[in-house]
């Protein structure tokens, strides 16, 4: 069964995700609107940039992530600068890499569902004299409800399954960087096989829960437009 | 070149791939550079054709026992080969040990890790970097180190461990880390060390890290099999093998 440890590395994974997923809205959600609405040249390359941790391998981009965060990199001789210290090997190192590499994840669905609402509620509701903050906050973000949903949940679900970027910038260090996926990958290599199975059969129940949620949302999208 | 040495080379060429075999060889991420170059050498005399994958002993293990088509193993220990001998998954009687790793205490920093290894007693530093000894044999050698002397305890709160050696090599690499316990064979060419400082960690102070080979049940038929096992203890690759720091 599980041990000390595999519960230690459980509840840090848990962690991760939630605050990844809370932090992520709060920053995908208005670069979302913005690559909807926006009209700028700059548009095409920032959605290009913004995909990106979508299509490069985990590998190469904890790899950029660590050198990026090592005292040569620029955000690790602005954190030394700061007096933090580097991000590497610590749990605030994970959160930022966790943050970028679901970013596509979370923007894409609100990005959509801000785009499937088209010019007319927010034309209606200019006329009626509501400034563009007040018609963002009260008819496109209600209205955009199932993708805001959707990004929540496929970026704590990928969150979880991260695995390629915690290695790299982690340091494999118990309840601070050491998550599920890297716990299961050190009982594999090590031939523990039994504990492995625990923990990876775990997370195939737990992935299948937010994959069926995720469908039964999507088939009730329409009525909660509504 | 004369018409007749031409043809005589000619000859020399096609009578060595009459027999040549292809051979899968699975190998320690470790001795990747070694490895490469006693290959070419080794393709070059004999005309056996060698397709090489390298990886962590662990995961080769547990491809090896779900079918997995290699037939020579070169491991980064010695439990792992011994293992699937016993298990059956190896031919009896063919491992032997082709490399000792050695282990050094290593920073990037010109001057920051003394030649006697000093500096991990005045703890002037926010980590270390070591494999994970569970995983990796060059790991427990550090955890032994440090045990041995005395120290392990009081740094434990500084350890990064990276998944292999390779991986930790490159946390102090990129100087995320500022000293960490790498291979010898990382940091070590043509006798000398390449950059850095370090410190040679005495033998006495840890096992043996001992690689051992092993010709797999697939390869049991294969004779460029029982050809590079040879190869590996004839003396040309003993020198590329000495030459990267490892030991015999």
């Amino acid at each position: 069964m599980l041990d000390h440890h595999a519960w230690q590395a459980v509840w840090l994974t848990l962690e991760l995700a939630t605050l990844t997923t809370v932090l992520l809205l709060l920053v995908a959600t208005p670069l979302a609107w913005w690559l909807s609405q926006t009209r700028s040249r700059w548009r095409a390359p920032i959605s290009a940039v913004v995909t990106l941790p979508l299509v490069l391998p985990p590998t190469v981009l904890g790899f950029y992530l660590l050198v990026l965060m090592g005292p040569q990199g620029p955000l690790g001789q602005l954190t030394l600068a700061l007096g933090w210290g580097t991000l590497s090997f610590t749990f605030t190192g994970l959160l930022i890499g966790s943050i970028i590499f679901s970013l596509p994840f979370a923007v894409q669905p609100i990005q959509h569902a801000f785009e499937s609402i088209g010019a007319r509620p927010l034309e209606a509701a200019a006329t009626l004299r509501a400034s563009p903050l007040d018609a963002f906050f009260s008819v496109a973000l209600p209205l955009a409800r199932p993708g805001l949903l959707t990004a929540a949940i496929l970026s704590f679900a990928h969150t979880v399954g991260e695995f390629g970027v915690v290695l790299m910038i982690g340091g494999n260090i118990p309840g601070k960087t050491r998550v599920v996926s890297t716990q299961i990958y050190g009982h594999v290599e090590a031939m523990e096989y039994a504990q492995a199975h625990w923990l990876a059969g775990g997370m195939v129940a737990f992935s299948f829960v937010v994959l069926l949620c995720l469908s039964l949302l999507k088939r009730n999208g329409a009525s909660v437009m509504r | 070149m004369k018409p007749v040495a031409a043809v005589l080379m000619a000859g020399l060429f096609l009578s060595a791939p009459l027999q040549a075999a292809e051979l899968s060889v699975a190998v320690a991420a470790n001795f990747t550079a070694p490895m490469q170059k006693i290959a070419a050498a080794f393709e070059k005399e004999t005309g056996h054709k060698l397709a090489l994958s390298f990886g962590s002993t662990g995961k080769f293990y547990a491809q090896i026992k779900n079918g997995a088509p290699f037939e020579v193993l070169f491991a980064a220990d010695d439990e792992t080969p011994a293992r699937l001998e016993r298990e059956g998954e190896g031919v009896a009687g063919t491992r032997f040990t082709y490399a000792i790793g050695k282990l050094v205490l290593w920073s990037k920093q010109p001057g920051l890790v003394d030649d006697k290894g000093e500096v991990l007693r005045t703890g002037s530093f926010e980590r270390i970097a070591l494999a994970d000894p569970k995983l990796a044999p060059y790991g427990a050698a550090a955890m032994q180190t440090l045990t041995q002397l005395g120290l392990a305890d009081a740094l434990s709160s500084k350890f990064v461990q990276g998944e292999n050696i390779g991986q930790t090599y490159q946390f102090v690499a990129t100087q995320n880390a500022p000293l960490g316990f790498v291979a010898l064979s990382q940091v070590y060419a043509e006798g000398r060390l390449t950059e850095g400082s370090a410190w040679m960690v005495p033998e006495t102070l840890y096992e043996p890290i001992r690689q051992d080979a092993l010709i797999l049940a697939k390869g049991k038929d294969n004779t460029a099999a029982a050809e590079l096992m040879r190869y590996l203890q004839g003396d040309a690759a003993k020198a590329v093998i000495r030459s990267y720091g490892y030991g015999l």
